[in-house]
């Protein structure tokens, strides 16, 4: 507390208060960010399992950044946050048109085959440009799988602006993306814009996840588990969903954190490793719930 | 009577031409097997290499040849036959190429267990291989019974498989955290599968298993051709579909996990394999000898690729990882279009 309050205050104690202050707010806003970005995957698919993590999406904006790294010696986190929503861009458009193609659309089986290719080849690419460079592969790591450790102040203010940007997308297609769940033809009749707003909150959800991932590396299952989890509780108003899940994405991944610190301690297991453990079981759990067909 | 001729002479045909083929997979296999012997640092002529498979004392190539290439070479073949065959069988068996080994997490399952009993037991060779084994098995029948619920679908399968695989993953990834710094390099091995510092020693029960359990596979193999017509009819053909079912997979379930257990998951080989052999050899045969082959080829091929190509050396896993992807991508996209998903 005194480090908190007392900036004169220079002990120990403090240093270390004041680094897991910033470790836990820059888990807060990913989570959150991860969370939103979800709950708008999974309303503009219309799919219950989208996540970026299961589209292979925040893959796609590792690659790019790792690429960055290693061939044009980026390093400031304000330029490489470019290349991961690139990156992320280029995968989800990937990953869906892979996954749309045939009859019966993007079925949710469909989708997480792409996706699940799409990574498998993305991160032999990572693996690939690391490998060679020893020295890039320690410091970026946790780009394999994922940690909130790397946050500093500076990460904070740099993902600030695309949080904010991506919430209000969120929130301003929220009423047209509730409209559009019962089927673009009433959508359509109430006044949407089917096409513009679809366009709008896939963007949003790209901006999201490729801003966190790139601070923080790929993680998964955030948005899987918030959202569904929220929806389990308040139901499918995307109104109330989407704030919710941003909270409920926050609170995932901090206690993921914190329990990752916890059982790896002395070290730390990154917090990638805890949410895939908690969050596959939803997806097996979805699975097992959907009727064959839909899948 | 002309027609019975005509059929006649139109299957021994299609017999040599498969036995033709088969040959040349042998061959091009072999032909990597010597390559691999002798490319390294040092570069060593056929006759030393065969000398010193012949037992003869060559000054320096029988440490670099007998030491260190030919247990990885052998660690090759006999890895990528396991992956191989044993891929073939379960893409054969659930009448889906995506339903495999790799896809549905057994090897990430075998993996979690080997790396357990390897970092957390302190296990020895005979206890990891059990390990791997009884992980892949208890993997399968996990996903099997989830997937079963109230109606079986390969979709659905395939599904829960990849969610048991990304929790086994992120097991994995916990026992290498806690794990002891000092085994650290050997576990490595199981995130994406390598052919790195094998020794002789370490491979005898892969290929104890291999030896014994092909002639099982391939005995069992002739049913699965009929049961590839449905299992209707291949019971009223006299198979008894079940007895073979589960040997089939008991069989390649045991030759993958010791074969990951041994070499780590190297990635999309037994996803290949099969797809690859069929291409070439035409379905309708058993072909697991051609798709062990073929999963011979590509591990040595990735191998000598990772070793040689690049400035830096990569694992055989990378190489196949990013020859496989595509592959997978391409065979979604035409599973897509059929609308066979």
């Amino acid at each position: 507390m005194d480090g908190l309050f007392h900036s004169q205050v220079d002990s120990h104690e403090a240093n270390v208060v004041r680094q897991r202050v910033v470790r836990t707010i820059f888990s807060l806003m990913t989570g959150a960010a991860l969370g939103v970005s979800g709950a708008l995957m999974q309303s503009v698919t219309r799919n219950p399992i989208a996540d970026p993590s299961i589209l292979g999406v925040n893959t796609g904006a590792s690659l790019f950044v790792v690429s960055g790294i290693a061939f044009l010696h980026i390093s400031a986190p304000s330029q490489y946050i470019w290349l991961a929503i690139a990156g992320a861009m280029v995968t989800a458009i990937l990953v869906y048109s892979i996954g749309s193609m045939g009859s019966g659309g993007a079925t949710p089986l469909k989708l997480v085959l792409a996706g699940a290719a799409t990574s498998a080849i993305f991160s032999s690419l990572v693996s690939a440009i690391m490998i060679p460079r020893t020295n890039v592969m320690d410091q970026f790591r946790f780009w394999q799988v994922g940690s909130t450790g790397s946050g500093t102040w500076d990460s904070v203010w740099t993902f600030l602006p695309f949080l904010v940007a991506g919430f209000l997308i969120a929130i301003f297609t929220a009423p047209a993306l509730n409209a559009m769940l019962l089927g673009d033809e009433v959508a359509a009749s109430l006044g949407v814009r089917i096409g513009f707003i679809r366009l709008l909150a896939a963007f949003g959800a790209i901006v999201l996840c490729g801003a966190a991932t790139a601070l923080a590396g790929p993680i998964g299952f955030v948005g899987l588990l918030a959202t569904h989890v929220i929806r389990l509780i308040i139901g499918p108003d995307m109104r109330y969903l989407i704030p919710m899940s941003a909270l409920a994405g926050a609170a995932v991944l901090t206690l993921s954190d914190v329990c990752g610190r916890l059982l790896g301690s002395p070290g730390e297991l990154e917090v990638g490793v805890v949410t895939a453990f908690i969050g596959a079981p939803i997806l097996i759990f979805i699975t097992m719930k959907a009727k064959v067909r839909e899948l | 009577m002309e027609t019975l001729q005509l059929i006649r002479k139109a299957r021994s045909r299609k017999r040599r031409r498969y036995a033709l083929l088969t040959l040349l997979l042998c061959l091009i296999s072999f032909a990597l097997c010597f390559l691999s012997l002798m490319l390294g640092n040092t570069i060593y002529p056929v006759q030393d290499v065969l000398r010193v498979l012949f037992g003869e004392e060559v000054k320096g190539a029988s440490f670099a040849v007998g030491t260190i290439r030919l247990p990885r070479m052998v660690a090759g073949v006999f890895a990528g036959f396991a992956f191989g065959a044993g891929g073939y069988v379960f893409q054969t068996m659930l009448r889906n190429p995506l339903a495999n080994p790799n896809v549905i997490g057994i090897t990430t399952g075998s993996s979690a267990a080997a790396v357990f009993s390897i970092l957390i037991l302190h296990g020895s060779l005979m206890v990891t291989s059990i390990a791997a084994v009884i992980g892949g098995l208890v993997t399968v029948f996990v996903i099997y019974l989830l997937a079963k619920g109230s109606s079986f679908s390969i979709g659905r399968l395939i599904l829960i498989g990849i969610g048991i695989q990304a929790m086994l993953n992120s097991v994995i990834s916990y026992l290498l955290l806690i794990g002891n710094q000092h085994d650290l390099p050997a576990a490595m091995r199981w995130l994406s599968g390598s052919l790195n510092g094998l020794k002789m020693e370490t491979l005898y029960p892969l290929l104890i298993i291999v030896i014994l359990f092909t002639p099982i596979l391939l005995v069992y193999g002739k049913h699965l051709e009929m049961m590839e017509l449905g299992d209707q009819t291949a019971t009223s053909l006299g198979v008894n579909v079940n007895k073979a079912r589960i040997m089939l997979m008991l069989s390649s379930v045991l030759m993958i996990a010791l074969a990951t257990a041994t070499t780590g998951p190297i990635a999309f080989v037994a996803f290949l394999s099969g797809p690859i052999a069929n291409r070439i050899m035409g379905s309708g045969y058993s072909n697991i000898v051609p798709s062990g082959l073929v999963g011979v080829i590509l591990v040595l091929a990735a191998d000598l690729i990772g070793q040689h190509a690049f400035e830096a050396r990569y694992p055989v896993g990378v190489i196949t990882g990013i020859l496989g992807a595509p592959y997978l991508l391409y065979l979604l996209v035409r599973l897509n279009r059929k609308g066979g998903l």
